[in-house]
């Protein structure tokens, strides 16, 4: 009887004779293998990068956000209402829990500075944001707290701004730019974070002291929202019930009434942006494996195409002494050798091809390990799955017929 | 298996052939044969007399409706499918019409290969291939691929092939129908020599007299009987001798 490892040999030499066929049938399970990897890649890298940005706006952040409004039936969506103000930022520093806050005042308006001028978001915050977002000073220094009560006319920009206003290289600190024709002294620059979760130029801001902004621009009384740094992370959550709880008291808001405002940390948006990426993760190699299953079938077809190409050979082989059970091993080897030689080329071009990305798009995409793993062996399955029909058929042959077919 | 057993030893083998709606086919209607060791005999007949169908169970690849087959001394009708195959790798050697040589493949692998269905481990397989190709005057053809032979040398191949695991019957379907008449005479004088020089007993079908009157005895089907079983002009000259 023939052995298993010499049953190998015969397929694979079976399968060099057809060097071409050989390659093209894996090409399906090339393509499907090698866009599992690659978006696997992209999925990851988004996931990390995710991730990287949401630890980079700041230690232990919670934002508190107004709520939605219904006064008359309609509802605004979250953030629609305009009920929090500084004071209730000033309560919540109080509370043992927090660390440091500070509102922020946005608001969209047009920055000169002699003969540049550019379209920026002038956030109006305290002294503490720096601290909150973790986002030092490069050059210069950020306003005091005396500023602040003081309402002075003092700016940090960012380095988006710094590049557009100030195109020469010249240092902007101690220039002076208007801001809705407003004049502010610049008294630093921010260090340059790059783009946010959602892909905001997060350097594309003019920061100036809120009280300044409530005053002189917005001429209201209500913050955007207010940023939390809460002490440890360990006691996050409770300091989120803290503020929540000390809020309500705050707005007169009773048992059983919603809440006008939302208190939420970062692990509820680091969650939802990865929830988000995972779903597009999922999207994608949901797709990968409709094309690893074509390609899957696409070796079934080849394979049945051989069985008949072959069937004086099995014919041959029979007479000669195979047992059904060699010749069914024999192909289904050759389908799986087919299969997961595919994978292990789609692999090798899926990590090029990622790697590609990363470079081009400077998008960063890794390829782990599991997944390699894991088209590896799906690869080998399909060729079981789809090589199991056709080497059956080639075993069940009869003989005869089979050496006598044209 | 005993050598001194006949190879083949059938009685009153039938063959019916049953056919989706319409009547039965009749291949072999009641055929008794004996075939000793050592003997070469040529099988003749028209189409349709039952001689390939003959072939076909006395090469295990098929089974009779009725009748007994003894191989070497032992019942096949016991065997199952892997038994067969088992033992058409070990005590079998095909020859067929059409050569049916692996292509894409030199002649010293495609004589091994009913050695890797007897599971012989590759030098051992190498060696016999090679005495195999030598024995049928090929020995420096044994990394030529078919379509670098010509007809007869690829017949002999396969003959090679053939004998390569020393079986106790070598089966030969019409081997010299593709064959021009002087690679014709080159191969049945091959099988001659390796009946007569090796010992190896050969059962040979063909519709050609020229061919059959090379074998030692020749065996006549007709409607699936045996209508005569003689000892062939060449035999009957040489025994008095």
């Amino acid at each position: 009887m023939i052995s298993l490892a010499q049953t190998i040999r015969l397929a694979l030499t079976a399968l060099i004779r057809n060097k071409s066929r050989s390659l093209l049938t894996m090409l399906g399970v090339v393509i499907g293998v090698a866009a599992v990897i690659v978006t696997v890649a992209i999925g990851t890298g988004a996931k990390s990068s995710v991730a990287d940005q949401i630890n980079g706006l700041g230690s232990n952040l919670i934002v508190v956000i107004p709520g939605s409004v219904s006064t008359t039936g309609a509802k605004t969506g979250t953030g629609g209402a305009s009920t929090l103000t500084a004071g209730d930022g000033l309560a919540i520093a109080k509370l043992p829990g927090v660390a440091a806050v500070s509102p922020s005042v946005t608001v969209r308006a047009q920055v000169v500075a002699g003969e540049q001028n550019w379209q920026t978001t002038i956030g109006g915050v305290a002294p503490s944001y720096t601290f909150v977002r973790s986002w030092p000073v490069a050059q210069g220094r950020f306003f005091t707290q005396t500023e602040t009560d003081d309402t002075a006319k003092v700016a940090v920009l960012g380095q988006t701004v710094v590049q557009q206003l100030f195109p020469g290289g010249a240092s902007p600190v101690g220039q002076t730019v208007l801001i809705k024709n407003v004049p502010f002294t610049v008294i630093g620059t921010l260090t340059a974070k790059g783009q946010s979760g959602g892909g905001q130029d997060q350097d594309d801001t003019v920061l100036i002291p809120y009280t300044s902004a409530l005053q002189r621009l917005t001429g209201g009384t209500t913050v955007g929202s207010l940023m939390v740094s809460a002490a440890s992370a360990q006691t996050i959550d409770a300091t989120q019930n803290e503020i929540t709880a000390l809020l309500e008291q705050r707005h007169g808001i009773v048992a059983g009434q919603p809440d006008d405002f939302s208190v939420r940390n970062l692990q509820d948006i680091a969650q939802a942006a990865s929830a988000t990426a995972s779903i597009l993760g999922l999207l994608l190699a949901a797709v990968a494996a409709v094309s690893l299953v074509v390609g899957g079938i696409g070796i079934m077809n080849i394979m049945l195409v051989s069985v008949t190409e072959r069937t004086r050979e099995i014919g041959l082989r029979v007479a000669l002494g195979a047992r059904a059970a060699a010749i069914l091993r024999q192909f289904l080897i050759e389908a799986v050798v087919l299969s997961t030689g595919g994978g292990a080329i789609g692999v090798a071009l899926g990590v090029v091809g990622a790697t590609a990305i990363a470079v081009l798009a400077h998008w960063p995409a890794s390829v782990p390990l599991v997944a390699v793993v894991l088209s590896l062996a799906f690869s080998a399955a399909v060729g079981v799955f789809f090589g199991y029909w056709p080497a059956r058929k080639a075993a069940a042959l009869d003989p005869i017929r089979a050496l006598r077919f044209e | 298996m005993t050598r001194t057993d006949p190879v083949v030893d059938v009685r009153d083998l039938c063959k019916v052939y049953a056919l989706d709606g319409s009547e039965d086919v009749v291949a072999l209607r009641g055929v008794d044969l004996t075939i000793d060791r050592g003997e070469f005999v040529a099988v003749m007949g028209p189409s349709g007399s039952g001689k390939s169908t003959f072939m076909h169970i006395v090469g295990f690849l098929d089974r009779p409706t009725s009748g007994t087959y003894r191989f070497a001394g032992h019942d096949v009708a016991g065997l199952d499918g892997n038994a067969l195959a088992d033992l058409r790798s070990r005590a079998l050697g095909f020859v067929f019409q059409a050569y049916n040589l692996l292509p894409r493949t030199t002649a010293v692998e495609n004589v091994e290969l009913p050695m890797i269905y007897a599971g012989a481990p590759a030098a051992q397989r190498r060696r016999a291939a090679l005495e195999a190709l030598d024995a049928v005057g090929l020995a420096k053809y044994a990394q030529h691929q078919p379509n670098q032979l010509s007809g007869g040398q690829q017949q002999r191949v396969a003959i090679a092939r053939s004998i390569v695991n020393q079986p106790h019957l070598i089966l030969a379907d019409e081997p010299t129908g593709a064959l021009d008449t002087v690679s014709s005479e080159d191969v049945m004088a091959l099988f001659r020599r390796l009946n007569e020089e090796r010992g190896m007993t050969v059962m040979l079908v063909t519709h050609e007299p020229d061919v059959a009157a090379h074998a030692k005895r020749l065996v006549t089907f007709r409607d699936g009987r045996i209508v005569s079983d003689a000892p062939t002009a060449r035999e009957k000259v040489e025994v008095p001798a």
